[in-house]
């Protein structure tokens, strides 16, 4: 610890000055401070980037060949979710035909009783498959880099043949953090296929007589 | 005699050393943590789960505030030798017939976001008030007969082809301006996004699966 020497002059007899003490500085607490700045700026400077959640959509194809491309899916497996702003979120199971009376909406949320409740019932197979692989890798009984775990989550999501195949339709009145969430919810529960589209007439149509 | 132990001192350990290391050590860490300049405008992203980082360069930037303006920024290139953004201011003066002094160029090339149309850019480069420039950040135009941003982004995929793309809007903005916004890119053929979000994690485990539903 630094200390500060100070010189006795005065002789013994005549003014006799008090004996003073040399000050000693403890140096601890600046150490402490130091030690805190230096953690702080080491973690601010690795958490300032920025994330970011990846989307890819497919190529905007010309309007002669949508038609050719679209690919046929079962009605069973397709859910409609329409986004209608306000943080509502409706979903119907199927597609409209056009003569027919159209399938009933249902109104739900963003909570995880909401949406994510339906999305996992109609994904079980692929959630359960995905889960316990990943639990298997947290337990330790199989032990994969996390470019293998990447990989093999794609591939089973690629050779899924049971889960839903789910439409994202935004509302006029829908904001962007609808659209984040949702897609969030498409990664929370490993839903293999989903497509944002634009939404038709008929939806529109539905979105107005749904239950508020 | 007994031998008579000298009475135990604690050690005083000299901390200058240590307080001296320290010192250099946060300098140089105050030094290398380069200060991020100043955003157009605050935007609160959307929260996700997504844990990916956004690259630090290379990456062009459309900020989108709450009520639809638009704000632009690109990088100078990983190496910063490559000028990709006075190339930038360069060719949109050649585009729009307006030529940028040597000045201006070297200017633009230190700022950061900027959101005005390009009639304006001058005036904002050349102004010394900082509340002037301010006023003048009105947005990149964006409507069908004068769409400044498709140029924009045109130009900068052609200065620098590699850059990504991230768009940075904030939580309650229409989706149907980010819409636009994404058509846009596509026409211009970027495909892939990077939505810039703060992270917020939740997960689903097996626990969460409901009771069947039928």
């Amino acid at each position: 610890m630094a200390e500060i020497i100070q010189e006795e002059k005065g002789k013994k007899g005549g003014k006799r000055r008090p004996k003073k003490h040399g000050t000693r500085i403890d140096m601890t607490p600046m150490v402490d401070l130091m030690c805190l700045l230096i953690t702080f700026f080491m973690l601010t400077t690795a958490f300032s980037k920025a994330k970011v959640m990846v989307i890819t959509m497919p190529d905007k194809e010309d309007t002669k060949d949508k038609d050719k491309n679209t690919p046929q899916i079962s009605a069973f497996r397709t859910l409609n979710v329409l986004l209608a702003g306000d943080n509502k979120v409706y979903y119907y199971i199927g597609m409209i035909k056009p003569k027919e009376a159209p399938p009933a909406l249902v109104k739900t949320d963003f909570s995880k009783d909401g949406i994510r409740k339906i999305l996992l019932d109609k994904n079980r197979d692929l959630f359960t498959k995905i889960a316990e692989y990943r639990d298997k890798r947290v337990t330790g009984k199989i032990v994969v880099a996390d470019t293998t775990l990447d990989s093999e989550i794609k591939k089973m999501k690629r050779d899924d043949k049971k889960g839903p195949i789910v439409l994202i339709k935004a509302d006029e009145k829908a904001k962007y953090k609808d659209i984040v969430n949702i897609i969030d919810e498409m990664a929370i529960c490993n839903i293999a296929s989903y497509a944002i589209v634009d939404i038709s007439q008929p939806e529109k149509d539905m979105l107005k007589n749904a239950p508020k | 005699m007994p031998k008579i132990k000298p009475p135990v001192r604690t050690p005083h350990i000299d901390m200058t050393p240590m307080v001296d290391l320290f010192s250099v050590l946060l300098i140089f860490l105050l030094l290398t943590a380069s200060f991020r300049p100043q955003e157009a405008a605050v935007i609160t992203t959307p929260q996700s789960i997504s844990e990916k980082q956004a690259p630090d360069a290379d990456l062009m930037t459309i900020f989108i505030t709450k009520d639809g303006k638009v704000f632009f920024n690109i990088d100078n290139g990983r190496d910063t030798s490559t000028h990709f953004r006075s190339k930038l201011l360069e060719k949109i003066g050649e585009q729009y017939k307006i030529t940028f002094t040597k000045a201006e160029i070297t200017k633009f090339g230190t700022m950061s976001s900027f959101g005005l149309p390009i009639k304006d850019l001058k005036t904002w480069l050349n102004s010394k008030d900082s509340k002037e420039k301010e006023k003048l950040q009105t947005g990149i135009p964006m409507d069908s007969t004068d769409n400044q941003l498709a140029w924009w982004v045109r130009e900068a995929r052609l200065t620098n082809v590699g850059a990504e793309v991230a768009i940075k809007g904030d939580a309650d903005t229409d989706y149907k301006t980010v819409k636009k916004i994404m058509d846009l890119l596509q026409d211009n053929k970027v495909n892939k996004f990077n939505l810039v979000t703060n992270l917020m994690k939740q997960e689903a485990t097996l626990k969460d699966l409901p009771p069947e539903i039928k």
